[in-house]
């Protein structure tokens, strides 16, 4: 069971993936990389789980605790997920301008820039 | 102050992003003083750092500690984080302090107040903060922050310009290919992290045994520096973005482009240089460079959209230095010497020659509003500098003696040879077929009949092209100077410097 967290999170990377490839609705491209996104996020913190382990600040530790998780994995997430964040808002809103001007959100459709 | 510079080179354009974006409410003038100040802070720290990469080797800047010379703490082991400038880093350092002022000189007469010039300012040098930390960090999750630093920069700056409905298609295509890119990255670092408990890439190089989570690792972030990079068949995003940017950013997501080679040479000769050092890599990246040259030259045959045409020229100039990177990686040493210099002189140079070829684009498009070559003609009658500075890009793009292209282009053929004589002659013949296809350009645009009454550049754009075109003629005159001063050292930290690299941040 040691490992489910690792299988969930490639499930999740795979699931995005589909997304990307099957989906034409832009919002739904940017949902896509959005679960690859959360799929990685939850591989990053895995990566520094130590079972039985309690939360890394030092001072706050009760006295009979013995190991703590890992704290860089957690603060890698935090940025990540901080980075992801800006990342998908500015698709998001280049989906609604796209929006104004054309009308349609279909990949197939919007399609000015070609060959 | 001069052993900060590292890290002034990255904080103060940043800083000045933000802060630029608050005195343009107060004043324009105040602005742009601002921005050239920290532009000229900005270079002159890139240039420091080069100089001291140069004479004195490896530079480190440990951020942190007491002093920025402690990179690992007792034990011999590296937790903060550090800055680690090489022959290589100070190299391409060079490349976007030359991208970033030349972008600003162009910058403040070619846009007008109404469309967005504090907004494309400030993401301008955001963007540059992004490169100089991409290319300057020794951490390997900072370099995926600075990764996603340059991604958002970029596609902020292709797209902006939210009145018009192509930009904002060309952004969210690079987006979603910049973003997937950087969680390939992202993944792989997360895979190294979790086997060695490091991020510094020295200690992580060190560590590397060439496990098969190792080669995942090493396949991961190959294939998102490669969707970066604009290869094929990731390349899709890269003439939409190029063509649609505004032309002064172009030279900087250019340099941002070369980035990422940058980032593929580091990992394939430092990250990955001791345990993996298997010439397969090299073979990968050298068919995968080929194959974009070919694609991206023939694409430009059948465009008649003057950026996007020049925009698959960029992409094909990527293309050899990602067949000289893979010969490099090859050989590595003997020809794949003579390949590397080629692959990296050929960084600066298509910087050159690309960049002053968008100037022109974006002169063009200012002067007459279109840049179909159907409906232009004859430009050359008004705009007899544009016409100039075009042919002169143009020629060095496609690699025509004495200019800068020609030098590092016979490089490349030279070694490539040496390496696969198919490779060689497809190199060649592509160079040829873009010649064709640039010519073709010039005339449709320059030569004829006057049609149209245009007005020619003012004079800050020019004195823009006028710089690059002075770096095209004497770096084609003189290659062996620079080729001495600048370049050999790049090469010679991509590889030899492993060690070097590793010695400096690790101690001893």
């Amino acid at each position: 069971m040691g490992n489910m967290p690792f299988v969930v999170s490639m499930i999740l990377v795979m699931v995005g993936f589909l997304t990307l490839i099957t989906r034409r609705n832009l919002i739904k491209l940017a949902i896509g990389i959005s679960i690859i996104e959360m799929g990685v996020n939850l591989f990053l913190v895995s990566l520094g789980y130590v079972k039985g382990g309690i939360a890394p600040i030092y001072t706050y530790a009760p006295p009979g605790a013995k190991e703590m998780v890992f704290p860089t994995p957690q603060a890698l997430t935090l940025t990540a997920i901080v980075i992801g964040l800006a990342t998908t808002a500015l698709m998001l809103a280049f989906a609604v301008v796209i929006y104004r001007h054309r009308g349609t959100l279909d990949a197939e459709k919007i399609r000015e820039l070609r060959g | 102050m001069l052993i900060h510079a590292p890290i002034l080179a990255i904080a103060v354009p940043l800083l000045g992003a933000f802060s630029l974006l608050g005195l343009a409410y107060l004043s324009r003038t105040l602005r742009n003083i601002w921005a050239c100040l920290i532009s000229a802070f900005t270079s002159a720290m890139a240039v420091a750092v080069a100089i001291r990469a140069f004479t004195e080797g490896v530079v480190v800047y440990t951020l942190g500690a007491a002093s920025p010379t402690e990179s690992v703490t007792a034990g011999g082991f590296p937790i903060r984080i550090v800055l680690v400038v090489d022959g290589l880093g100070a190299f391409m350092g060079l490349i976007a302090a030359l991208a970033g002022v030349v972008a600003l000189v162009y910058y403040f007469q070619y846009l007008k107040e109404e469309e967005g010039k504090s907004l494309g300012l400030s993401l301008l040098l955001l963007l540059w903060a992004g490169i100089l930390g991409l290319v300057y960090t020794g951490d390997l999750f900072n370099f995926f922050v600075f990764l996603e630093i340059t991604s958002i920069a970029a596609c902020a700056l292709i797209g902006y310009r939210t009145w018009e409905s192509r930009p904002p298609e060309a952004a969210f295509k690079t987006m979603a290919m910049y973003t997937l890119g950087g969680l390939l990255v992202l993944i792989s670092v997360g895979i190294l992290y979790g086997e060695y408990d490091a991020l510094n890439i020295a200690y992580l190089s060190k560590a590397i045994t060439g496990s098969l989570l190792d080669k995942l690792a090493l396949g991961l972030l190959l294939g998102g520096l490669l969707m970066k990079a604009g290869a094929v068949p990731a390349h899709m995003w890269a003439p939409d973005a190029y063509g649609e940017a505004p032309a002064t950013a172009t030279i900087v997501l250019v340099a941002n482009t070369q980035a990422a080679i940058y980032a593929i040479l580091r990992v394939v000769f430092t990250l990955f240089g001791g345990a993996l050092a298997a010439p397969g890599i090299g073979w990968l990246i050298a068919s995968l460079g080929i194959t974009t040259v070919l694609v991206a030259v023939l694409m430009a045959v059948v465009q008649r959209h003057l950026g996007r045409l020049v925009a698959y020229g960029a992409v094909s100039q990527l293309g050899y230095m990602l067949l000289a990177v893979g010969v490099g990686a090859v050989a590595r040493g003997g020809f794949g010497e003579v390949a590397l210099t080629g692959g990296i002189f050929h960084m600066i140079n298509d910087a050159a020659s690309v960049g002053l070829l968008f100037f022109v684009v974006g002169a063009v498009r200012r002067a007459t509003g279109s840049v179909d070559l159907l409906s232009l003609g004859g430009l050359g009658h008004t705009l007899r500098w544009e016409a100039g500075f075009f042919l002169l890009g143009a020629l060095a793009l496609a690699g025509i003696p004495p200019l800068n292209g020609f030098a590092s282009k016979f490089l490349i053929y030279e070694s490539t040879f040496r390496a696969s004589p198919i490779l060689a002659a497809l190199a060649l013949l592509a160079s040829i077929l873009l010649l064709a296809v640039v010519v073709r350009a010039f005339q449709g645009a320059f030569l004829g009949p006057k049609v149209r009454e245009a007005s020619p550049a003012p004079r800050g754009m020019l004195v823009a092209m006028g710089i690059l075109a002075l770096v095209i003629v004497v770096f084609g005159l003189f290659p062996g100077f620079f080729i001495e001063r600048i370049v050999s050292p790049a090469v010679q930290a991509v590889l030899t410097g492993r060690e070097a690299y590793l010695a400096a941040v690790l101690g001893g």
